[in-house]
């Protein structure tokens, strides 16, 4: 892996002193870039460092205000995206480009359709090419469905596989694994080795710096819009790389677990069941603690979470809170016995993008601002939103500010914040960590223990081990709509989690955890 | 970060992008209102009778049923819905209470149930659009159509004639020196400002047009609202079909044809946005009188009224273009 084709004295791609700013806001300070070929090349840096706007740059989807980007030693002016493909600079974005609706091989030929003589689509001959550029990936697909069908690794390749078929010579990956299983990344990083051998230059970018570790050759690191340093992987271990993201040395990310106060159940839940047949699970919750749903994606640890609160129909079930069974047939309702979620997807779910913070934070506390006569006291709701706003201190410069435009940890916290308000008792986190850096990552974490110190019992939900194991006090483990096992105290384990996730569920798993 | 970009070379630029985050320039209401200026300023150096209180306070009146409509439809599209039926809602509703008025019922009763009817309509679309989760354009083109067909069965199909006298007093009528329907028209869009910027409805109005699923999952019961939000249409709807009743002193179950589409264009040239989540209920009234003046002055400039509907339909365009320019320069 340390070996980097340096055969060629000009490197594929090269940027030199790019900077870049909007109204108020330098994005990037004078950063340069090289990209061998044959190389797969790490960007790393914390949500707001500037790699997405260095990536729109190289696409030509934005210019720069100064520098010069060369490609094969030649100097190029993008204007758009399509300038850029045909010079040989191909992204895959972490939102994709397909039309659902279509096949992978209609995808990839969208808008230069091989056509014969009559005007006909020459769809066996597009799909011959779409084989061999598959082929030349390592992997397989299915050319006969549309893609709105197949897995998201799959969409990915096929992504790719557009690209490819483009001739591209530099392909830059935006998070590419944000949305895929570990199994799905490893395919995906086999796919992205194949092209390195076959001489194509890769951007990659991802918060996760194992994968970073596992798959780069060399790693450049930004921070506030400046190049902090090119590294090459095998000569850097893990905290030089994650002091050198944030500025700082990062202790250890999780905070210590306290010992639990109190064994006063805050919530019990019986027979949630998210399919009319499906298995009932049965679990509960202890004030103060934070109890872990572990297991694959797609194993129905969320599903279980919105039929508790009633987002999903489950009739049935039996809850209670404090003791006292309440009935929860739809989120308003589980709102007013004091359960708030943070949803899984926290800018199609979680967030009213284009509005303010104060607006989402306010959005279910407003009957709290509320005069007599039902008008609004907004100096009251402003008052009060920039308290939240420093108790979960996010960053922004006003209440004002549109969530749009804020950072992914910063944009989580104000779906927090908006609970906090409530005298809610129990938080459901559903992958509260996704797409967020590292720094922003151990601010939520902290913050997560601060909300049990006062009271509040939380569920997250999270497909990293390494959270799990570091954050819970109990481990409920999922493993095909089923909860396999609740593991506690120094069971939790990422083996263990494993093991049980992986397992399968032939022996009722019920009378695990009912006890 | 703002210092230096301020010192920058660029800082022109800066404050022109300054000037356009400023609340003026930021609210919706602000290019109809300049819109509205321009309209006007061209009538009154065209034609000298424009500007006459007499002429005013006539587009006034005229404006005054298609605003109230367009108060419900506003908040049909604020939550990124339409409400296709207000037309044929405003003609049974107005044919309701003159069917009562004329078999003798008592007033006050006549004029509550023809609202009742419309906020009954309005109900209804909300149920089947919230509870059923249909689309909003085929359920109120459903009940468009079944209330067209209830207005003329109860009808007969033809106007309803022989209102009491003091009927005409909502529709022609004056209190204070201003013309009734003026004056509903005012307070309808008082309460309608009350309810979408100053109480907590307003901000779930906005925000399920914004992010339904958002809304739904942070514990508000968004369904809720949204039927609110058709029933308010319904009625606003059935009230403009009452002033509408006095002010012809019958009931005609065919007016209102294509009402909806004058509402919809009122709205969108208020600034509201057609998917939902941002606009203004001042708006709207701004787009409303727009159309009004509109109508108003081509037709003191002896336009033919072919002619008319081409230069409404190119305005509506050219406004949507322009709101759409300046969408995009502020998104980045």
């Amino acid at each position: 892996m340390t070996e980097t084709s340096q055969t060629s004295p000009e490197p594929l791609l090269k940027l030199e002193g790019i900077s870049k700013s909007f109204p108020g806001v330098r994005a990037l300070r004078d950063v340069s870039l090289s990209l061998e070929r044959g190389e797969i090349h790490a960007l790393l840096g914390e949500n707001g460092a500037g790699k997405s706007t260095i990536i729109k740059i190289m696409g030509g989807i934005q210019s720069q205000d100064e520098g010069q980007i060369f490609l094969n030693g030649k100097e190029c002016h993008f204007s758009s995206y399509r300038d850029a493909i045909s010079a040989g600079i191909g992204i895959v974005f972490q939102e994709f480009s397909l039309i659902p609706e279509l096949d992978a091989v209609d995808n990839i030929f969208l808008g230069r359709e091989m056509r014969n003589a009559l005007g006909f689509s020459r769809k066996n001959e597009m799909t011959r090419i779409a084989q061999g550029i598959f082929e030349r990936l390592g992997v397989k697909t299915r050319f006969d469905v549309p893609v709105a069908r197949l897995s998201v690794a799959e969409q990915q390749f096929v992504e790719i596989a557009k690209a490819l078929s483009l001739d591209v010579q530099v392909l830059i990956l935006d998070e590419p694994t944000a949305t895929l299983t570990p199994t799905e990344a490893e395919l995906l990083f086999n796919v992205m080795r194949q092209l390195r051998d076959q001489g194509i230059g890769i951007f990659f970018v991802s918060h996760h710096l194992e994968e970073i570790f596992e798959i780069c050759d060399r790693i450049t690191v930004l921070r506030d819009g400046a190049h902090v340093g090119v590294l090459k992987t095998a000569d850097c271990t893990m905290d030089h790389l994650v002091e050198k993201m944030v500025g700082r040395k990062i202790e250890s990310t999780f905070p210590p677990k306290p010992a639990l106060q109190t064994a006063e159940r805050i919530l019990e839940a019986e027979n949630i069941r998210f399919a009319s047949n499906g298995h009932p699970n049965s679990f509960y919750l202890r004030k103060g603690e934070i109890l872990g749903f572990a297991g694959l994606v797609g194993s129905g640890r969320t599903e279980t979470a919105l039929a508790l609160i009633g987002a999903l129909p489950c009739p049935g079930k039996r809850v209670r809170i404090e003791g006292r069974e309440v009935s929860m047939g739809n989120p308003a309702q589980a709102l007013h016995h004091g359960i708030g979620i943070l949803p899984e997807s926290r800018k199609t779910e979680g967030l009213i993008l284009g509005f303010s913070i104060r607006d989402n934070i306010s959005i279910n506390n407003l009957p709290q601002y509320t005069r007599p006569i039902g008008t609004i006291d907004t100096a009251r709701e402003k008052r009060k939103t920039q308290e939240l706003m420093s108790a979960v201190h996010i960053k922004a410069p006003s209440d004002e500010t549109t969530v749009v435009s804020l950072s992914g940890g910063n944009q989580q916290k104000v779906v927090i914040a908006r609970w906090l308000n409530r005298r809610s008792k129990i938080l459901i986190f559903d992958e509260p960590t996704r797409g967020i850096d590292v720094g922003a990552k151990a601010e939520i974490y902290t913050l997560m223990r601060n909300l049990t110190a006062e009271g509040y019992a939380i569920i997250m939900i999270s497909s990293e081990l390494p959270e799990v194991v570091g954050m819970c006090d109990r481990v409920a483990v999922f493993s095909h709509g089923v909860i396999t096992a609740v593991l506690e105290g120094d069971a939790i384990s990422s083996e263990e989690v494993m093991r049980h996730a992986t397992a399968s569920v032939k022996k009722s798993a019920v009378d695990a955890l009912s006890a | 970060m703002q210092q230096q970009a301020l010192k920058s070379p660029q800082s022109m630029h800066f404050l022109l992008e300054r000037y356009r985050a400023s609340k003026v320039a930021r609210s919706t209401a602000f290019l109809p209102a300049v819109g509205l200026f321009v309209v006007v300023a061209c009538m009154i150096a065209l034609n000298s009778r424009f500007l006459s209180f007499g002429n005013l306070e006539n587009v006034a009146r005229q404006v005054s049923i298609n605003a109230i409509i367009s108060v419900g439809m506003t908040f049909a599209i604020l939550t990124g819905g339409i409400d296709l039926s207000v037309g044929a809602v405003m003609a049974l509703a107005g044919t309701i209470t003159a069917g009562l008025l004329v078999s003798g019922l008592n007033a006050g009763l006549a004029i509550i149930a023809g609202l009742g009817v419309g906020a009954l309509f309005g109900a209804g679309n909300g149920l089947c659009i919230a509870r059923l989760g249909m689309p909003p354009i085929i359920v109120t083109l459903a009940s468009m159509s079944i209330a067209r067909g209830l207005g003329l069965i109860y009808t007969n199909g033809y106007p309803i004639s022989g209102l009491p006298d003091w009927f005409a007093f909502i529709g022609r009528g004056k209190i204070l020196g201003i013309q009734t329907p003026i004056l509903i028209m005012l307070v309808v869009y008082a309460l309608a400002y009350l309810l979408l910027q100053r109480m907590p409805i307003g901000r779930y109005i906005y925000a399920i047009g914004g992010n339904e699923d958002a809304v739904r999952l942070s514990g508000i019961d968004s369904r809720k609202y949204k039927i609110i939000v058709y029933l308010i249409g319904g009625f606003t709807a059935a009230l403009a079909g009452v002033v509408l009743s006095s002010r012809l002193m019958s009931g005609q179950p065919n007016a209102g044809v294509g009402f909806e589409l004058d509402a919809i264009a009122a709205v969108v040239l208020g600034g509201t946005s057609i998917s939902g989540g941002r606009g203004s209920i001042i708006g709207t009234l701004i787009g409303a009188m727009l159309l009004g003046v509109l109508n108003n002055g081509l037709n003191l400039l002896e336009v033919s009224p072919y002619v008319q509907n081409v230069i409404k339909g190119a305005i509506i365009l050219l406004a949507i273009f322009i709101s759409r320019q300046r969408g995009t320069a502020s998104a980045r």
